[in-house]
Order: C-alpha cells, then structure tokens, then sequence
C-alpha cells in the first residue's frame, strides 16, 4: 500500500482503524519506560528536583511548535492540491497543539516561580509561546464560524500559513534577544547539553507524548471524516425534501 | 523520590499536565460517541451518502 492511498478518507478510515489499537498500546508503553525514567532520575546540580518539570514541560513545547507545523503542511494540501483530508488535518490538529502548548505554557510558569522568582516574564520565548497559543485559538474559532467545511477550511488555512511566521521566532529567540529562558539546550549545534542520566528520560517522554499526539490526531481525524459524513447525509436529506 | 522544598510547583506542574491530557482525551471520546450515535440514527432513518446511493438517487 503507497501512502497517497490514505489520502482517501474512506480508505483512512479502514487502515487507521486497524492501527489505533497498537497506537494505544504503544504509547501506553512509552508512558510506563518513561514515568519510570524519570522517577529514578537524579536532581539537577542546579536546579533540584524542579529538573523532573523539563520532562512535561519540553515535550508539550516540541508538540506546540509540531501542531502548527503539521498544521501548515496541511494548509498547503488545502490550497495547492484542495484535497478534504488535508482540511481534516489541519482541523483535527488544532485543538490537540493548543492544548499541548497550553501544557508547556503552565507548566513553564511553574518552573519559572521557584527558578527565576516570576511565575511570568514578557521575555522574547515566553511571549511569542503565548502568541502561539492565541493563535491556536484563533485557528479553533476560524474553524467554527463558518457553516460550510470548505470555505472554513481555505480561510483556516491561509491564517495558518501566515502565522507559520512565529514558529521560527519561538525557536531562535532565545538567539535572538537577550532572555531570561534559557537557550537552547536538548538540541544545538555542539549536541545536547543535557547529562545523559536527564536526556535519557526526557527522548522517552518526548517519545511517548508524540505517540499520544499521533493517536489523538488520528482518532480526531477520524471523528472529522464521521462529521462530515453525518453533514453530507443531513443534507442530501434536505436537498430531497426541496423547499 | 524526594522532590524536597519545590514539591508544591512539581506536583502542581504534574497534575496540571494530567488535567489538560485528560480532558484531551475526553473529547476525542465523548466526540466520538456522539458522532458515532448520529450516524446510527441517520442510517436508521435510510439516509446514505451519496456514493452509497444506487444510480438513479435516494431509494
């Protein structure tokens, strides 16, 4: 089977369903090897036990920028090649990356207290996160005020393509400007500055959140095609009865 | 474990992450019951899609 075969929704909807149950148990596993890390993890030198918030707090900012970028492949589906799947991509990821960057934002905000003494600072990284956020739900609501899928769908997209301006900025700018969050650190040029007894238990949650990603977008999509499916019928149903 | 004077902002940050999955998953669930149940009253009802239909339109 070639992957443009997904591309049809019916045909989706029969592969993915066979794979959703080993999706679950996979990142169920993930959960475990992970919880487990990161209960045996040492402290950091320097910052305690607040080190065990990095392996929540990185994962849901690596899913925050994934979402929009995911969301911007999309897009391109959307108005280049005008294909419905590429609509129920964009749609389903929506409120899956909000709410993950709403996890990076919180959890952040908690690390940031007893670390830096605010719970909040318009620094650079923290700003344009937050911008990410509001975006998101610009993107949910866009979704919403339009009846019609199709329409909704191209005004959607190009919002997201416009907006997919921030995602280099949340990531170089701790580069950038001068912030209180710190730079780069799990990936950078001269590889991960991060103690392999820490780095090891944050690639297995990194891991296990992007297999729940995966699993919650497919079952989103999936419950997407079924809306739409429900919608043609209703008004198939309409047109037949007449005015 | 001892998560030592911070455990307030760890547990915190922890049960906030908990919270936000939870109500993640909820949706896509209890969305998905929903759906599921309207589909099964409009085929109920005889109502298909229109590449189910046979040639010709709504039997």
């Amino acid at each position: 089977m070639r992957l443009i075969d997904l591309a049809n929704p019916s045909r989706f909807l029969s592969v993915s369903g066979r794979f959703m149950p080993w999706l679950i148990g996979a990142t169920l596993m993930a959960f475990a090897v992970g919880l487990a890390e990161v209960w045996f993890a040492p402290d950091d030198y320097q910052q305690g036990a607040t080190v065990k918030i990095m392996f929540i707090h990185v994962p849901g900012a690596w899913l925050g920028l994934f979402g929009w970028v995911l969301m911007s492949a999309a897009a391109l589906g959307t108005l280049v090649w005008r294909h419905p799947l590429a609509d129920v991509t964009g749609k389903a990821a929506a409120p899956i990356g909000a709410a993950f960057t709403l996890m990076c934002l919180v959890t952040g905000s908690l690390w940031g207290r007893p670390m830096w003494g605010a719970y909040w600072v318009w620094d650079a990284r923290l700003s344009s996160v937050l911008v990410l956020f509001l975006m998101y739900l610009a993107v949910i609501a866009l979704w919403r005020t339009m009846d019609d899928p199709t329409r909704a769908a191209r005004a959607a997209a190009v919002f997201t393509l416009v907006g997919a301006i921030n995602i280099p900025i949340i990531k170089f700018s701790v580069e950038w400007w001068n912030t209180l969050h710190q730079g780069a650190s799990v990936l950078s040029l001269g590889g991960s500055r991060i103690h392999v007894s820490l780095l090891v238990p944050l690639i297995v949650m990194l891991l296990a959140f992007t297999l729940l990603f995966i699993t919650l977008h497919i079952a989103a999509m999936r419950n997407e095609i079924m809306r739409r499916r429900i919608r043609t019928m209703l008004m198939l149903q309409a047109d037949a009865i007449g005015p | 474990m001892q998560l030592g004077p911070y455990a307030p902002f760890i547990l915190s940050a922890y049960g906030a992450a908990v919270a936000i999955i939870a109500a993640l998953v909820l949706w896509v669930v209890l969305d998905q019951r929903q759906l599921r149940r309207m589909l099964e009253e409009a085929e109920a009802k005889g109502l298909t899609r229109r590449s189910a239909q046979p040639v010709g339109g709504q039997p």
